[in-house]
């Protein structure tokens, strides 16, 4: 292990689906005020920035260059890294090993995304192979239909299953000021009550078998921003920084046609490598909240499983007893996650960041009731990739 | 700081060229391969990779996906940036110096060919204000340059020197695209493209790849070849608003270079280097580059050239691979300059080779007219 | 096999809408609706950004104060670009300039015309010359062109 290094600043901008009074930049401005004055430091305090975000979701070129007035980033080093849905934890990873290398010692990292200002669908399109996958796959939403189906074939899960996460999560999105999607009629419903709406309501229209419009996530303007911090630094800024225990992740495929639908590789082996770096055995026990990357919500079910919080067909059961909402053993996206805010680039770097106060003790009204010694966020995207970092309350040894 | 604990270890480019037939992976994997080889190592001895790639150049949403198979990164730690290959470099040094990898592959692609430059490159500026009055790199470029006249008097026979310079050293490079023999005159005569730059102050767009292998103190045992370790590493973004930078004063690579040469101990850097690779996309940069990176004194980039210094055979030669002029595959450039100074301080560069050489500089740029520099210092 | 290259011919084709966010828009709203140009103001620095700047990028706190700038101003620099890509639908030479408005910080990159493109020449005097439909974009300029003889 390099030089340890925590979290001690996140700040965020309200997710909306269109942010017409700013330009991209004046956007990521927002997000780093927010971070710094969350952390009491100024620009000049920072020694170095990383950002990321998707290039044809807004058209720009060279991002890190473009955004470097607003982001802070004049006179000093910037770059950018960016991995597709995985951009803002690749992003909060990279601003870890800025610091965990001894190079800086607070580094500021930004995500962003004006999906507003494109066709989202027509730019994830183009990231299929142009000879053999683009002219017959349809975005995302197709490849997440598969999986879906193939979850639902292999444990007999049922729509009403892929509905009661979007109840959690809609339900969690409630108590975020933040969050993009506020269902305000769900407010102290039944979850029960809430799936059966879902599964009836002739409005609820099915996009690709099975998902309909409520188990996927929207297209969101925000952006998002981390301050990272060297030990030694990092006590002094944050009363309780948010100490970077592991980090890894898994990006192996290239061809969706390559993928096993049954499970969720990538997810899998990086949540076994980020739990074998923290010495965690017991997954479910030792976790006290999570913040996941699940774009749609059949993903709350499988995922679970691939994660390694129960066994394999297993996630359902969890689900309905309760175990993942707030008040459980293991709360899930407190945030209401990304089916209530996709902001793309940032989604990761709110993921960790929602991670990271849930330890500060900084998440307000969506602060999880026990005490929060482990906590977990990942990230999603390319073809079936996945990032895992895991932050802890204790400096790890 | 504890720079002695990263080396580069192996090195490996592809031949640069117009319209190479391979696709972008398999350019990846020749380059991968060849500094695997050069490395005396395998891509089992590889534990976590940084690919580099734009979406743009591309022609893909998510353009790092199509190489991930061909950067080896099958169940390990893999990130990439986007921007040019020096950067990619630096963020393999990170992760080299984080204690969590001894040994990281950095690799970096581009098929220029495939796509329209004055496009994508028009999409690095404002969409708003800039784009829609057509302007690309190289007419940023000219404005660039002819602000460094203003401000120095250097003239386009200047430009045209380093161009004569370069292309010759090109020739002696089997890596380079546009190695030639040519006088001042012919770069003054060939066509104008956007005043004070012609043909040949421009440099081609190239296809290629290349990658290197970097490891600290605990990973060399891995490998067989000879480190070359990396002393310095610095890199800083200057303003984006062209019109509101100042355009001929590179006082971000001017703190980038101070900070590496701080980091190596290196107090002249023109008697202290023994060769030093920069990217040079057009000619006029050279000389600015000069500045910035102190070995020419504020405004007299044109004087130190004059001067034969930084020639084969002068006190710091410059570009002794043909620099970018030579070859440019955009986004693998710098990755390039940072091998052919390993390579120089190895004394591995063939006919390029500057005898004796055991200190090299390598220079990488990002973003519109040298906005962000990267500089790196190795030593054998 | 033959070694004929195979390939397979393609556009990224994505429609985009950049907003100019409201200190955007409010420099172009005057430029459509009055020929005027507006910066803004570092309270910090005093630098006046032209295109309004909603920040100051050196000294990172809102430029709010707005000023209105002249419409003339001093060449800096400038290229005579033979092939702009086609797409812009330019006739070229077209010749790209740096033009420092009177009252502004820095320069503003535009176009220049209404010259022989060999008479260009830093230091030169210009003067906005409008659009006659004017849509609220950065080509309400027409061009700049050389002041008076």
């Amino acid at each position: 292990m390099g030089r340890r290094a925590a979290i001690v600043g996140f700040g965020q901008t309200k997710g909306s689906s269109s942010r017409r009074d700013v330009t991209g930049v004046e956007l990521i401005n927002e997000a780093v005020r927010a971070a710094l004055a969350d952390a009491g430091l100024g620009i000049g305090d920072i020694d170095a920035v990383v950002i990321g975000n998707m290039d044809h979701f807004e058209g720009v070129n060279y991002v890190d260059m473009w955004s470097v007035e607003g982001s802070g980033g004049v006179m000093k080093p910037v770059f950018k890294v960016t991995t597709g849905g995985t951009t803002g934890t690749s992003v909060a990873i990279s601003a870890y090993y800025h610091v965990a290398s001894g190079m800086f010692d607070r580094v500021l990292a930004i995500g962003w995304e004006k999906n507003s200002e494109s066709d989202t669908t027509g730019a994830i399109i183009t990231a299929y192979d142009p000879f053999w996958e683009r002219p017959n796959m349809a975005g995302a939403i197709g490849g997440l239909a598969v999986d879906a189906s193939r979850y639902m074939h292999d444990y007999g899960a049922t729509e009403r299953d892929g509905a009661r996460v979007t109840v959690r999560e809609r339900l969690h999105a409630l108590n975020n000021p933040f969050a993009h999607l506020q269902q305000e009629w769900m407010r102290g419903k039944d979850a029960v009550f809430l799936v059966d709406a879902l599964v009836a309501s002739k409005e609820n229209k099915v996009l690709a078998y099975p998902l309909r419009m409520s188990d996927m996530c929207p297209r969101t303007d925000a952006a998002a921003a981390l301050i990272f911090a060297a030990e030694g630094t990092a006590e002094k800024i944050a009363p309780i920084p948010a100490w970077v225990l592991a980090v890894a992740n898994r990006h192996n495929f290239v061809y969706y046609g390559d993928l096993d639908w049954s499970r969720n590789e990538t997810l899998e082996a990086a949540a076994k490598k980020v739990f074998a770096t923290a010495g965690i055995r017991e997954p479910l026990k030792e976790v006290d909240v999570c913040e996941l990357y699940l774009p749609y919500s059949y993903a709350g079910l499988a995922w679970m499983e691939s994660i390694g919080f129960c066994g394999p067909g297993q996630g359902p059961q969890l689900l309905w007893d309760g175990v993942t909402d707030m008040d459980g053993e293991l709360p899930v996206n407190p945030s209401g996650g990304v089916m209530s805010s996709n902001p793309i680039g940032a989604t990761g770097i709110i993921r960790v960041g929602e991670a990271a106060i849930q330890i500060m003790r900084k998440a307000g009204t969506r602060q999880v009731g026990k005490d929060v010694n482990v906590a977990m966020a990942t990230g999603f995207g390319g073809c079936y990739w996945a990032d895992v970092m895991l932050l802890g309350r204790k400096k790890p040894v | 700081m504890k720079m002695e604990e990263v080396a580069v270890v192996g090195a490996g480019q592809t031949v640069f060229g117009f319209d190479r037939k391979e696709t972008f992976e398999e350019l990846v994997f020749e380059a991968a391969t060849a500094a695997l080889s050069d490395a005396g190592g395998s891509i089992g001895d590889i534990d976590n990779i940084v690919t580099v790639s734009n979406d743009f150049w591309d022609g893909r949403t998510i353009s790092s996906m199509s190489v991930m198979s061909a950067a080896g990164s099958w169940n390990k730690d893999i990130s990439t940036v986007e921007g040019d290959g020096m950067f990619g470099a630096v963020y393999g040094m990170m992760r080299t110096l984080s204690g969590s990898f001894d040994a990281t592959l950095v690799v970096a692609h581009v098929k220029g060919s495939e796509g329209r430059m004055n496009l994508i490159t028009n999409g690095m500026f404002d969409p708003i204000y800039q784009r829609p009055l057509g302007i690309d790199a190289t007419i940023s470029a000219a404005l660039q340059a002819r602000c460094y006249m203003e401000r120095t008097g250097a003239g386009e026979e200047d430009f045209a020197r380093v161009s004569v310079k370069n292309h010759g050293n090109g020739l002696r490079n089997p890596h380079a695209h546009l190695g030639m023999e040519i006088t001042i005159d012919d770069v003054m005569r060939s066509r104008k493209i956007s005043d004070p730059l012609k043909l040949y102050d421009c440099s081609p767009v190239s296809d290629g790849a290349a990658a290197i292998v970097l490891s600290n103190r605990r990973g060399l045992k891995r490998f067989r070849q000879k480190p070359a370790w990396i002393r310095g590493a610095a890199y800083c973004s200057d303003s984006y608003t062209l019109g509101y930078r100042d355009l001929a004063d590179p006082r971000a690579l001017r703190a980038a270079a101070q900070k590496a040469y701080r980091m190596a101990g290196i107090a002249n850097p023109l008697k202290e280097l023994d060769a030093a690779e920069v990217y040079d996309a057009y000619s006029y940069m050279e000389l600015m580059w000069y500045e910035g990176l102190g070995l020419a004194a504020e405004g007299k980039g044109a004087e130190l050239l004059r001067s034969g210094a930084t020639e084969t055979g002068g006190e710091l030669p410059v570009n002794p691979s043909g620099g970018t002029l030579s070859a440019h595959p955009v986004l693998v450039a710098g990755l390039v300059r940072l091998i052919e100074a390993v390579l120089q301080v190895r004394g591995d560069a063939g006919r390029r080779q500057v005898p004796g050489a055991k200190r090299a500089l390598a220079h990488g740029i990002n973003g519109p007219c040298g906005q962000c520099h990267a500089v790196m210092i190795v030593e054998a | 096999m033959s070694g004929k290259k195979a390939f397979l011919e393609g556009r990224i084709k994505v429609p985009y809408k950049w907003y100019a966010g409201e200190t955007g828009s409010r420099f172009l709203s005057a430029l459509r609706d009055g020929c005027e140009l507006w910066g803004t103001r570092c309270p910090g620095c005093g630098r006046v950004y032209v295109p309004a700047a909603k920040n100051c990028w050196e000294c990172f706190r809102p430029a709010d104060e707005w000023v209105q700038v002249s419409d003339t101003g001093t060449v800096e620099s400038f290229t005579i670009a033979r092939r702009p890509d086609e797409m812009f639908g330019l006739a070229p030479p077209v010749v790209y300039g740096l033009i420092r408005l009177g009252g502004a910080g820095g320069s503003l990159l535009h176009i220049i015309g209404g010259v022989n493109p060999d008479d260009v020449r830093v230091g030169m005097q210009v003067k906005a010359v409008y659009a006659e439909k004017r849509s609220g974009r950065i080509l309400d300029i027409k061009y700049f062109a050389p002041l008076g003889e």
